[in-house]
């Protein structure tokens, strides 16, 4: 079974990105250098920018087919998304931020699940807080929790790690490990080791396409490429 | 000497009520107007945004005199409102509404303007990943983002509404009990002898207004800054 099939193409300015990959479910890990248009992809996975050319589905749904001038809007692609930076709303508290895609997704209450997740990410103290006063690790922790309780069908995690210190690095890294089984992951990073420790697939960037897929093994071979 | 006599409440009254009236029929449109001059490029863009800003630099007088050859009973857009719905905004109270509404439609949009243009659109991204449509991103993510503005532009369309003499003048006259707000009323005390006592009660009574809606504002304003930044 194939999860998710890409097969795109995009020009922004002088840069051009095509590329062509499926996953296997799991933690597919999208490892590559910067500029190599990681984060691009991953934009265009959740539908927050249009390919110029290509497709994009998820199991059996299309959720872009440039030939069919089909496009799905983000908004109801059901793909969680943890951003590099957060992004969390500064004006919700940290609970109705972990509410947020529940509500917007039209999706009954669930205490149970909410608790679960609360639990998972040892976020319980944090739910009255309001963004700005969460340290980075527990604004990511919180982010990660958000788009888990919109129930994704995959979820995009762009750097989650990489505005933290690395004491922070190993705070975290253990919560995502407990998340691996929680959903399908597409994991970017340019830190091999990050990598080495989640993802069952890899999908090596170079510039402007995809240079090698395969298991993690691709990491180390890329790793001595890169050094 | 401090008691204000029955007339003088009259106007005080009618000026509250008109410079309410204008702000909140204002607002929307402001908002909606603010929105698509910060977030979309479309064709007469800079032709509007001079539109909304006229009433800026016309003389009042001027603002006033196209209002009432357009909303008057018998111009274009006054005839149609009156033989279609029956409303009359000449010499009425409402008209004087329209007027001070107008006059303070740029104040209005300015902040809210340059609020959703100082929003971090990344997160109206991340509210559409999380499943919101336009509508709901709109009013989840940029309208409470935008509030400080939003109330930085109600205040100052509130007190420009609150303080329009020109353009309401012009527009609706001067008749007591029906468009007579306290500016119109104090230019009308100090037009006749022995007036100065009654022009200085209104003066008074303008002070308080004034000074107690920029308290309001500054409130309202600090709460939803904490909001953002606090608990």
């Amino acid at each position: 079974m194939s999860m998710l099939a890409i097969d795109v193409e995009k020009r922004l300015g002088d840069f051009a990105l095509a590329a062509r990959f499926e996953t296997a479910g799991g933690v597919t890990a999208l490892f590559g250098v910067s500029g190599t248009g990681k984060t691009t992809l991953v934009n265009m996975i959740a539908g927050l920018i249009a390919p110029d050319r290509g497709s994009i589905r998820l199991d059996d749904t299309v959720l872009f087919d440039s030939a069919a001038r089909i496009n799905v809007p983000a908004h109801r692609r059901r793909i969680g998304y943890v951003f590099q930076e957060g992004r969390l709303f500064p004006h919700l508290s940290v609970a109705a931020n972990l509410d947020y895609g529940r509500r917007m997704c039209g999706l009954a209450g669930n205490g149970a699940e909410m608790a679960r997740i609360v639990d998972l990410l040892d976020i319980g103290h944090l739910l009255a807080r309001r963004p700005g006063k969460l340290s980075g690790g527990e604004r990511q922790r919180v982010a990660f929790g958000r788009a888990l309780l919109m129930r994704p069908r995959l979820l995009l995690l762009d750097e989650p790690l990489a505005s933290l210190d690395a004491p922070r690095k190993r705070e975290i890294l253990p919560y995502l490990e407990k998340l691996r089984d929680e959903v399908p992951m597409v994991y970017v990073s340019h830190h091999a080791p990050e990598l080495k420790r989640i993802a069952t697939s890899v999908v090596l960037l170079d510039t402007g396409g995809v240079a090698a897929t395969g298991g993690i093994e691709v990491l180390d071979a890329a790793g001595e490429l890169m050094e | 000497m401090l008691e204000l006599s029955p007339d003088e409440w009259v106007a005080v009254h009618l000026s509250l009520k008109i410079a309410l009236v204008a702000t909140a029929v204002a607002l929307p449109f402001g908002i909606a107007l603010a929105w698509l001059l910060a977030r979309k490029h479309f064709w007469g863009k800079a032709l509007l945004d001079g539109l909304v800003h006229m009433p800026l630099v016309l003389p009042p007088v001027v603002t006033g005199y196209l209002l009432l050859i357009s909303f008057g009973r018998r111009g274009p857009i006054g005839a149609f409102l009156a033989d279609y719905f029956g409303i009359v905004l000449s010499f009425r109270w409402t008209g004087a509404a329209l007027s001070c509404g107008v006059m303070g439609f740029p104040l209005l949009v300015r902040p809210i303007r340059l609020a959703i243009e100082a929003i971090d659109r990344k997160l109206e991204d991340a509210a559409a990943t999380l499943g919101a449509d336009r509508l709901w991103v709109f009013l989840t993510v940029t309208l409470p983002l935008a509030m400080p503005g939003v109330i930085a532009g109600m205040v100052l369309c509130f007190a420009k509404a609150l303080g329009e003499f020109g353009a309401t003048i012009t527009f609706v006259s001067n008749i007591p009990g029906e468009t007579q707000t306290i500016s119109a009323a104090i230019y009308t005390f100090t037009q006749i002898p022995g007036g100065d006592a009654a022009a200085g009660r209104l003066v008074l009574v303008a002070v308080v207004i004034s000074l107690a809606a920029l308290i309001v504002a500054e409130w309202l304003a600090r709460r939803a800054g904490t909001r953002f930044h606090g608990e």
